[in-house]
C-alpha cells in the first residue's frame, strides 16, 4: 500500500492563493490527520489529493505515481465525506457497490466485496435498506464500506464525524481505529476535533492559513510544540499563556508575580517571551495570594479553576483530589519550572532552553 | 409583537376564504360540464344541471284508454276501463298525487277513488293501474284526462359520448381530434424534457467558460413572447421543407418549452447535494453516468412538474397547433380548434358542446391527480431550502 507525497503544493482560486507550498510526507500505511481551525485549508488540502481541487502548482504522488494531473477517479483513492453523501435512490448495497460497478467490474466480484465490507462494518441486515431508512451512524458507516469495497490505496475522510451526536462519535471513532488496523491502508483524515486527531492519529498535521504549522506523532505534538498555535492547539483545556520578561536565571511573569528559574541563554535577556503552561501542569498553592479565583467547573473527577492575576490575563488550572478551591479565593500557583514552555514574542517560535 | 399576533388571523381567514372561493370558482364550472354531458339535450333545456342530480318533480298529463274501444260492460248499463294509466312503457318514478281536473291539482291520493258525480268514479293506483266507471254515456267519447303530480328519479345518458367519441356518422366527432391531439402532445413533453434534462445538467455541474452567460440567456429567454416568433417560425419551416405537420409542430413546443424546462431543471439539479456528485466522480463515474445514473433519479420530482406544465399547456394549445400544424385538409385538426368549430356548428346543442368540452378536460384532469404531489414538489424547487 503506497503512501502520499506533497511537493510544494500550492493552490489558487484566482488570484487568491489559499494552500501555500505544502511539503509532506506519509507513509504507506499511515493514518495522517489534518487539524486546524476552521478556514485553514485542511479540507481543500483533503480534496487536492482526492483530485476534487485542481493543484496549481507542485506535485502530488501516490506511491511511485504522480497523481498531479489525474481525474479521482484514476487516482486510487476513495473518500467519505462529512454529509455521507449516499445516493439516496440506491439501497446500502447498490451505493456500496456503485464503484465497482462504474469500474465495469463483473458482478459476482462486487457481490463478493460487498459481502466483505459489510460483513467488516456489521452491515449485513441492512443492505436492502435505502439511507432514508437509516441511524446516521448506519450511514457514515455505508459511506465508510463504499470506500472499502473500492479497495483504494488511500482512504480519505473529510470529517466523518462531525454530523453525528456525541455518543456515536466516540463509538464511530473506535470504529475507524479498528478499521484501519484491519485493513492498514493508508488514511488521511481532517478534523477540527482534537480529540479525534490525538486517538486517532499516527501522524498529525497542525495547518493554519494554509501553511503546515507542525508535523508529528500526537504525543511529539504535545510534548514539544513548535509554537505557539500548537501549543494552543493541542491539548485540552488549551495552555494558558502569560506575558514575561527574561531576567538574570529565569523568566519574570508578572502576572502571577513570580520569576520561574529556565535554563535559557543569557543572549535572551531583556527579551520579551511568552510563558505557555498546561492547566494539568499547575496546581493551587493555598498559601499564595496573587490570584483570584473568578470561577470553578466541577466536573467531577476533575474541576477547572478560572484565576485572574495581576495584569488581568486569566489561566485555568486542573485540580483533582479532594481540596479544591471556590470562587472568590486568593491562591497562588505551583508548578514544576521545566513544565514551562517559552515563545518569543514576536514570531511566536518555541524558545529551546 | 402585538400587532402581529393580531393580525396574523385575519391573514389566515383571507387566504381560507379565497382559496374556498378559488375551489369553488373552478369547481361549479367543471360540474356543470360534467353533469350536463350526461343529460339529453331537452333535459338541459329543462332544467339546470344542479336539478339533475335530485329526483324532478312534474305534473304529467296522461289520458286514460279510448272507452269506444277498451270499455268492457260489467253489469247492466255499468262500463269500466281498467289498464295501466303510464301504458307499456315501465315508470320509473312514484305517484305523489292525482286528479282528474287542471283546476284540483294533486287532490287525490294514490289508491284513492274519485266521485265524479252522476254514478262516475275514477281510481288510480300508486302502481299506475286505474278504474273508470260509469254509465254508458259517460265512459265513451274522448277518454278521461288525468293530472299525475310524479317524482322522477334522476336520468342520465351515455348516449352524448358514444355520439360525440363513437359514433361513425357525426362527421364532427371529438375522437380523430383526440387522437391528433395526442399525437401533438406526447412527442411535445417528451422531447422537451430530454433536451432540457441533458442542459440543465450541463448548466448545473459541468465546468466550461460561457456557462453563465448561457444561463442568462435562458433566462432571458423566458420573458420572450412566443407570438413573436410564430410567424419567422413558420416561413423558416417552410423554407427547411418541414412546412405544417406534426414535426413542426413539435419542433414549435420544444422551442417554446425549452427555457422554463432548462431553468426549472437547472434550478433543481443545482440544489442537489455536491458531495454526492463528487463521490460519484470518485468512484469513477463519468459525467454521463453521473447524469443518467444520480441526477436524473434525484431529479424526478423536478421532471414530473415540467411534464405536468409542458402537458397541459400543449394539449390546451390553439394558437400554436393554428399555425404550425392545422391545414386546410382538416385532417390534423386538434381538440382546442374541433371545440371552437362545434361552437359555430352545433352552438345550440348544449349536450354536444359540454361533452365534447369534458372529454378535452378529462386528460388533463386525471394528469394533475396523478401527478400533484410533484407539481407542488417541483415547483418549489430551489426557492425554499
Amino acid at each position: 500500500m503506497p503512501g502520499v507525497s506533497m511537493n510544494k503544493v500550492i493552490k489558487k482560486y484566482g488570484d487568491v492563493q489559499v494552500i501555500h507550498g505544502i511539503d509532506l510526507e506519509i507513509d504507506d500505511g499511515e493514518f495522517c490527520v489534518f487539524v486546524g481551525p476552521s478556514g485553514c485549508g485542511k479540507s481543500t488540502l483533503l480534496r487536492m489529493v482526492a483530485g476534487l481541487e485542481e493543484t496549481t502548482e507542485g506535485q502530488m504522488h501516490i506511491g511511485e505515481r504522480n497523481v498531479t494531473k489525474l481525474d479521482p477517479s484514476d487516482r486510487g483513492v476513495a473518500m467519505v465525506f462529512q454529509t455521507y453523501a449516499l445516493y439516496p435512490h440506491m439501497t446500502v448495497k447498490e451505493n456500496m457497490g456503485f464503484g465497482l460497478k462504474m469500474n465495469g467490474h463483473p458482478k459476482p466480484e462486487i457481490e463478493e466485496k460487498v459481502a466483505e465490507a459489510s460483513r467488516i462494518l456489521k452491515l449485513d441486515e441492512y443492505l436492502s435498506r435505502k439511507p432514508a431508512a437509516l441511524s446516521g451512524g448506519q450511514r457514515q458507516r455505508v459511506s465508510i464500506g463504499r470506500a472499502i469495497v473500492r479497495g483504494p490505496d488511500v482512504f480519505l475522510f473529510d470529517e466523518p464525524l462531525s454530523n453525528l451526536d456525541a455518543e456515536l462519535r466516540v463509538e464511530m471513532r473506535v470504529e475507524i481505529a479498528r478499521l484501519h488496523k484491519e485493513i492498514g491502508a493508508t488514511m488521511i483524515y481532517v478534523t477540527h476535533d482534537q480529540v479525534e486527531a490525538m486517538t486517532l492519529a499516527d501522524k498529525i498535521v497542525v495547518l493554519r492559513l494554509g501553511n503546515i504549522e507542525q508535523v508529528g506523532a500526537p504525543m511529539d505534538l504535545y510534548r514539544d510544540p513548535d509554537n505557539k498555535f500548537v501549543a494552543g492547539f493541542i491539548g485540552s483545556p488549551a495552555m494558558n499563556f502569560m506575558d514575561g520578561k527574561v531576567v538574570d536565571g529565569g523568566v519574570e511573569i508578572p502576572n502571577i508575580g513570580m520569576t520561574v528559574p529556565a535554563p535559557i541563554a543569557t543572549a535572551y535577556k531583556g527579551h520579551d517571551v511568552i510563558a505557555g503552561l498546561r492547566p494539568e501542569h499547575l496546581s493551587i498553592d493555598p498559601k499564595g495570594d496573587a490570584l483570584t479565583v473568578d470561577l470553578t467547573e466541577s466536573l467531577g473527577g476533575v474541576s477547572y479553576a478560572y484565576l485572574s492575576g495581576a495584569t488581568g490575563e486569566k489561566l485555568v488550572v486542573e485540580e483533582r483530589g479532594d481540596d479544591r478551591v471556590s470562587e472568590g479565593d486568593k491562591v497562588g500557583l505551583s508548578f514544576e519550572p521545566e513544565r514551562m514552555y517559552l515563545f518569543d514574542a514576536k514570531t511566536e517560535q518555541r524558545i529551546r532552553g | 409583537m402585538d400587532g402581529l399576533s393580531g393580525q396574523k388571523p385575519i391573514v389566515v381567514w383571507l387566504l381560507n376564504i379565497s382559496v374556498v372561493l378559488i375551489v369553488l370558482l373552478w369547481l361549479f364550472p367543471t360540474l356543470g360540464l360534467f353533469v350536463s354531458s350526461f343529460r339529453t339535450g331537452d333535459q338541459i333545456t329543462a332544467s339546470g344541471w344542479w336539478s339533475a342530480m335530485f329526483p324532478a318533480e312534474q305534473t304529467l298529463q296522461i289520458r286514460a284508454a279510448d272507452p269506444d274501444e277498451f270499455r268492457v260492460e260489467t253489469s247492466d248499463g255499468v262500463f269500466v276501463v281498467e289498464g295501466q294509466i303510464f301504458g307499456d312503457e315501465p315508470f320509473e318514478g312514484t305517484i305523489q298525487a292525482w286528479s282528474t281536473s287542471s283546476r284540483r291539482l294533486g287532490e287525490n291520493a294514490p289508491g284513492d277513488t274519485y266521485d265524479m258525480g252522476d254514478g262516475e268514479s275514477f281510481t288510480l293506483n300508486a302502481d299506475g293501474t286505474y278504474i273508470w266507471q260509469g254509465n254508458d254515456d259517460q265512459i265513451s267519447g274522448r277518454a278521461q284526462r288525468v293530472f299525475i303530480d310524479a317524482e322522477t328519479p334522476p336520468e342520465f345518458t351515455l348516449d352524448n359520448y358514444n355520439f360525440v367519441l363513437f359514433d361513425e356518422d357525426n362527421s364532427e366527432g371529438m375522437m380523430k381530434a383526440f387522437l391528433n391531439t395526442l399525437t401533438v402532445v406526447i412527442p411535445a413533453t417528451v422531447i422537451p424534457i430530454l433536451i432540457a434534462a441533458f442542459a440543465a445538467y450541463a448548466l448545473a455541474w459541468m465546468d466550461f467558460p460561457g456557462r453563465a452567460l448561457l444561463i442568462a440567456a435562458v433566462v432571458g429567454l423566458l420573458v420572450v413572447p412566443l407570438q413573436l416568433a410564430l410567424i419567422p417560425l413558420l416561413s423558416f419551416h417552410n423554407s427547411i421543407g418541414i412546412g405544417k405537420g406534426y414535426l413542426g409542430v413539435w419542433l414549435a413546443h420544444t422551442g417554446f418549452g425549452l427555457p422554463l424546462a432548462i431553468y426549472l431543471l437547472r434550478n433543481y439539479m443545482v440544489g442537489l447535494p455536491r458531495d454526492i456528485i463528487e463521490n460519484a466522480k470518485v468512484d469513477g463515474a463519468t459525467d454521463f453516468q453521473i447524469f443518467v445514473k444520480i441526477i436524473l433519479p434525484l431529479s424526478f420530482p423536478a421532471l414530473a412538474s415540467f411534464a405536468i406544465f409542458q402537458f397541459l399547456w400543449t394539449w390546451n394549445d390553439l394558437l400554436v397547433a393554428l399555425v404550425f400544424l392545422i391545414d386546410a385538409s382538416g385532417q390534423t385538426t386538434v381538440m382546442t380548434k374541433q371545440i371552437v368549430e362545434l361552437l359555430g356548428t352545433r352552438g345550440g346543442d348544449w349536450e354536444i358542446l359540454a361533452t365534447s368540452a369534458f372529454v378535452s378536460i378529462a386528460v388533463p384532469l386525471v394528469v394533475f391527480f396523478a401527478m400533484q404531489r410533484y407539481l407542488v414538489r417541483g415547483l418549489l424547487a430551489g426557492s425554499v431550502k
